[in-house]
């Protein structure tokens, strides 16, 4: 009945078997392999090793840095934005209301829905030509039409130029600009319930407090509740910079296969070396400079909700 | 009071409408004539709605056979991310041995990784392996998840032992205990991982986009971005196929809503 001593021993590391050989074998030997491929002259097949060869070849290559640039603008784009409005609405969600449950049920459907799926209506939505529903919006507002998510010039000159404004300032293109928007409006409800969790872990007590020394509405805000959340709004922006660097979907439809520059994250960008040119070996440095960043925001993150945590 | 609660109503509701603005488009669109969709300035509301459209869209490519693979695929990743997070998550929690604190260590490490790293390498895997193009191309590299490993280890700690003890001294094995005791007991989180390890293999794109050139193994994401480039003229046929590689997962969410909503405070926890 009682079974062997041995078979104890083994047990624990059978019951792990499965799971270790799977991580193994696609998380960690890829890590260690891909490293080894970026390090190599490697098309189809290896070439031969050209050491640091890739990585400098990145340092100089102005494509891969408009890819960055081209992520650095959808983070200035959907990070802040994400954030206040689903601050908002998750404080709105958070007093007694009817129909809580509802509006939540509407705020988190996109996050659900298949981002091809819903690209695909945005792309619709965006069309270049006078039948999309944005075109149509410009035109009952006596404008010209706009190429939208085919339009590489910066949001600056197009609807500077709408409304007959020279402006050319540097900025992200008016195809970003659409793709930003998608992904404020798919993103939002994982804020939402993820501000809604850290609203709650809000002790009752700090807000009557506040309340009885006369903290009201903006001050509240300012002084008690965005403190507060300070761990939580640390985390939202390093995830929702994580998921810039990592948006491949939403390009991929709306945009097009072949995106043009102007609409290049890394992760598209390391998509376009590998699958499309064929280059292994630098879609592979590529990516482990892109761990890099990741790794040193993670980092950071670790840091400062460490520090935030024990006050 | 009543003035915050009627301007807090209005706001929520224009914002509940700008949300959920694409799906109505989304629907009114699919349902339209082709001719409608190519109006100006555009129709709103299909004159007669034409449900003929999701048939029409269904069999202008082969979508059955891209619902067939991705269920095959889904399910499979579903049952292989439960069972190996199960048995790593109860091991974890409960069981003592050499180098557990390592192992442990290693496997949420492993987190840390984002795909998109390690794609290249793992694409090169898969050739080598001879499996491009083929149903475990699709699932192996999604069967354990460090995350759903890490939850269910939250779990199973929460337990309280006695029912260990008593189940031991009833003769109960360890086996027999994970699948008879811990498990329904923990049925919740797994409902939680299950949802997740679904949602997410439904919608994925680029993997399964790299890993497949044979159209017979496309799954519907795969097959949706193929159909959205050759159909451009059919934007009815587009947003009917849309709402139907959607609408499982859709349908998924309106029943299970708080699993998903939980699974993401989860998320949010960890960090």
């Amino acid at each position: 009945m009682a079974p062997g001593t041995k078979r104890d021993r083994i047990r624990p590391y059978l019951y792990l078997l499965p799971a270790a050989v799977l991580l193994g074998m696609f998380s960690i030997f890829p890590l260690v392999y891909g490293f080894g491929v970026s390090l190599c002259r490697f098309g189809i097949v290896f070439e031969r090793f050209v050491g640091l060869g890739n990585y400098y070849r990145a340092l100089t290559d102005t494509e891969f840095h408009h890819s960055l640039l081209v992520t650095i603008y959808y983070v200035i784009g959907t990070v802040p934005a994400g954030l206040i409005l689903s601050y908002i609405i998750a404080c709105l969600l958070f007093q007694k209301l009817r129909a809580r449950g509802f509006y939540r049920t509407i705020y988190f459907l996109p996050y659900v829905t298949s981002t091809v799926a819903a690209a695909a209506v945005w792309r619709w939505i965006f069309h270049p030509d006078t039948r999309g529903l944005a075109n149509t919006a410009l035109a009952a507002l006596g404008l010209d039409t706009v190429g939208w998510v085919q339009e590489p010039n910066s949001i600056f000159k197009v609807f500077g130029g709408l409304v007959g404004l020279d402006l050319d300032w540097p900025g992200p293109s008016v195809a970003l600009f659409c793709v930003i928007l998608f992904s404020i409006w798919h993103a939002l409800g994982f804020n939402i319930v993820i501000f809604l969790a850290g609203l709650s872990a809000i002790p009752s007590e700090v807000h009557e407090a506040a309340s009885i020394d006369g903290a009201r509405g903006w001050k509240m805000a300012r002084h008690v509740t965005i403190p507060m959340l300070g761990p939580t709004i640390f985390f939202l922006m390093i995830i929702s910079t994580i998921k810039a660097f990592q948006a491949f979907n939403q390009i991929y439809v709306m945009i097009g296969e072949r995106p043009m520059a102007q609409a290049r994250n890394v992760t598209v960008f390391i998509f376009s070396r590998f699958y499309v040119a064929g280059e292994t070996g630098y879609g592979s440095a590529i990516a482990f400079i892109l761990l890099l960043i990741i790794l040193c925001l993670t980092m950071f993150q670790i840091r400062i909700l460490g520090r935030r945590v024990h006050y | 009071m009543r003035w915050k609660k009627l301007i807090s109503h209005t706001i929520l509701l224009l914002g509940a409408l700008a949300m959920a603005f694409p799906f109505l488009w989304l629907i009114s669109t699919s349902l339209m004539q082709n001719v409608e969709t190519q109006t100006v300035p555009v129709t709103i509301v299909p004159s007669v709605p034409q449900f003929g459209n999701y048939v029409e869209a269904f069999n202008a490519a082969p979508f059955a056979r891209y619902f067939l693979n991705t269920i095959i695929v889904s399910a499979a990743v579903t049952a292989c991310v439960l069972v190996t997070s199960i048995l790593a998550g109860y091991t974890f929690a409960r069981m003592q041995f050499k180098g557990k604190d390592i192992i442990f260590t290693i496997v949420i490490a492993t987190m840390m990784i984002p795909f998109e790293v390690i794609l290249i390498p793992n694409s090169l895997l898969i050739q080598r392996l001879g499996l491009r193009s083929t149903y475990p191309a699709l699932i192996l590299p999604w069967a354990a998840s460090a995350f759903s490993i890490f939850l269910l280890r939250q779990f199973f700690q929460s337990l309280p032992s006695d029912y260990h003890d008593a189940a031991r001294i009833d003769g109960c094995g360890e086996w027999q205990f994970i699948w008879r005791i811990a498990v329904p007991m923990v049925r919740p989180a797994l409902i939680t991982v299950g949802i997740f390890a679904f949602l997410g293999s439904w919608n994925s794109l680029l993997w399964p986009l790299i890993v497949t050139d044979d159209w017979k193994m496309y799954v519907v994401q795969v097959g949706l971005t193929t159909f959205l480039e050759e159909e451009q003229t059919h934007m009815n046929y587009l947003m009917a196929a849309s709402a139907f590689v959607t609408a499982p997962v859709i349908i998924l969410y309106l029943f299970a809503q708080r699993r998903f909503i939980e699974g993401v405070s989860g998320a949010g926890l960890k960090g």
